[in-house]
């Protein structure tokens, strides 16, 4: 793959994570799965900062809002704020080992977990389960896999 | 253009990063201020909803293919054995359906009314889950009908064995309905034992009875069914079976959970209902006699002073959403006695018999 048009490649990415969120699995698998987009989101955000840009950010996470029937806008604040931070210290992130990046990751999800439950919070939903920080984990341990896969797509060089 | 446009660096043109992203926030907000309290985005949300379906059948269509693939290479065996099963199925049905035409007209002569009552089930048409999302906080499917097949909110969701759910929200072509096991939705439930009224909550899987005390009258396999208040699901159908009391001290002690009938895994095909506002047993959304009742349910206030016990629950009917916090009060619930079961299921056409 050529890197001469990455949005092609961003929209093509964001598409087929968008699908995996969305596939019906059992319980447990569903309650561990990561959040796709939002690693998809991440990992546009710290390549080719450019090349999404906030636009790509706000965009996923008002696609989510539609697909996961949630208070319009919520997922879109949470995941502009991610992408915002991913953006900023993207040069930071980007030389560092994958290890360093899966906790950066990690920490990333839970801002961005941490922010849907304050919104949950507010509009009057404040039911909440342990189980809802599960993916930021799974996030995190899966990131070197995403780099893997999505630098098959891009390659900087 | 654009991939030269990618390396230049990253500040220093159009507008920053920062400025970018405090707009994104204030629309998030705006967004969701209008989502929440406003009216506004409803048309917007129906839009979405409408470009999001093709993404929700591509989504779905690897399970549609896997299901088409093995139901078509189905042994000539396996298809006679499921043949002779579905015979002695209907069999079955046939015959509980005789005695219901008897019980019906029996029912009625009760109730002093001499022509039968219309069919509870106005309509009803099938439609096939394209999603399910089933985290502990939120129980939801997407059903592939919306709008264009006639399809409401608020509308009663069903399989063969219970009630699922009801449509929370339409889209053009597909709607998402709200599982009885969300924890936001609640659903007035009756215990057929004994008329013993309750709300069973969501729990993320199962159903809660939170407002139940510990020592209230239910046991084990007790079967749950919709009490016809609240105005969306009509009386006596079929909801969760009890499955465990807790009745030890602790942080969970008087839990009362109870495990729903209906189910989204087995089945991809759901019913959805619409129901005969004729008959006494159809959800009270719009009560007919709305002055009448709210004078009755005034009144109940005063005969508990005389006694719990004679308060008619069919008093609490009138008050459609209301209804259930009333049939939930403790004194409510539990002066259900074998006496006035004939109250659990109200007529709203016929004034409640004097105690």
């Amino acid at each position: 793959m050529s890197s001469r048009n990455p949005r092609l490649m961003i929209f093509f990415t964001a598409l087929v994570a968008l699908a995996l969120t969305l596939v019906p699995l059992p319980y447990w698998f569903a309650v561990l799965r990561p959040a796709f987009l939002v690693l998809v989101v991440l990992y546009w955000s710290t390549m080719v900062p450019r090349g999404g840009g906030m636009l790509l950010g706000f965009g996923s996470g008002l696609t989510l809002d539609v697909f996961e029937g949630s208070l319009l806008g919520a997922h879109a604040l949470a995941l502009s704020l991610v992408t915002y931070l991913a953006i900023r210290l993207h040069l930071l992130v980007r030389a560092k080992p994958l290890f360093e990046q899966s906790l950066f990751v990690f920490a990333a999800l839970m801002v961005y977990e941490s922010m849907l439950w304050v919104i949950d919070g507010w509009s009057g939903y404040p039911l909440s389960t342990p189980t809802r920080w599960l993916h930021t984990l799974t996030g995190g341990l899966i990131w070197p896999l995403v780099v893997g896969v999505l630098g098959r797509f891009y390659s900087s060089h | 253009v654009l991939g030269s446009n990618l390396d230049r660096p990253l500040y220093g043109r159009g507008p920053s990063a920062g400025l970018r992203f405090t707009v994104c926030t204030l629309l998030s907000i705006v967004l969701m201020y209008f989502d929440a309290h406003g009216h506004l985005t409803q048309r917007l949300r129906y839009a979405l909803q409408g470009a999001a379906y093709p993404i929700q059948i591509a989504v779905s269509s690897p399970g549609l293919a896997w299901q088409w693939l093995t139901q078509s290479f189905v042994t000539r065996a396996e298809l006679r054995s499921e043949n002779a099963q579905l015979r002695s199925q209907m069999r079955d049905l046939q015959l509980a359906a005789m005695r219901e035409q008897a019980l019906e007209r029996e029912n009625a002569e009760l109730r002093g009314l001499h022509a039968s009552l219309p069919p509870l089930i106005k309509h009803w048409q099938l439609a096939e889950i394209i999603g399910v999302e089933t985290d502990p906080l939120r129980q939801r499917i997407i059903i592939d009908k919306g709008a264009d097949a006639g399809v409401t909110a608020n509308q009663a969701v069903v399989d063969g064995n219970g009630v699922l759910g009801q449509v929370a929200r339409v889209g053009p072509w597909s709607s998402e309905v709200i599982l009885v096991t969300d924890p936001s939705h609640e659903i007035p439930v009756e215990v057929t034992r004994n008329n013993l009224r309750s709300i069973a909550v969501g729990n993320g899987g199962e159903l809660l009875l939170p407002y139940l005390a510990a020592n209230s009258d239910v046991r084990d396999d007790d079967l749950l069914v919709s009490s016809g208040l609240g105005g969306v699901y009509p009386a006596g159908l079929p909801v969760a079976r009890i499955v465990g009391i807790r009745r030890d001290t602790g942080p969970q002690a008087g839990q009362i959970r109870a495990q729903p009938l209906g189910s989204v895994t087995r089945d991809r095909e759901v019913i959805l209902l619409q129901f005969e506002s004729q008959n006494p047993d159809a959800p009270t959304a719009a009560p007919p006699l709305a002055p009448d009742t709210r004078a009755t349910g005034s009144a109940r206030p005063q005969s508990g002073t005389t006694g719990a016990s004679t308060t008619h629950p069919a008093h609490a009917t009138g008050t459609t959403s209301h209804a259930p916090a009333s049939a939930s009060a403790p004194g409510a619930a539990q002066s259900n006695t074998p006496g006035n079961t004939a109250a659990g299921h109200p007529a709203p056409s016929i004034p409640a018999p004097p105690p």
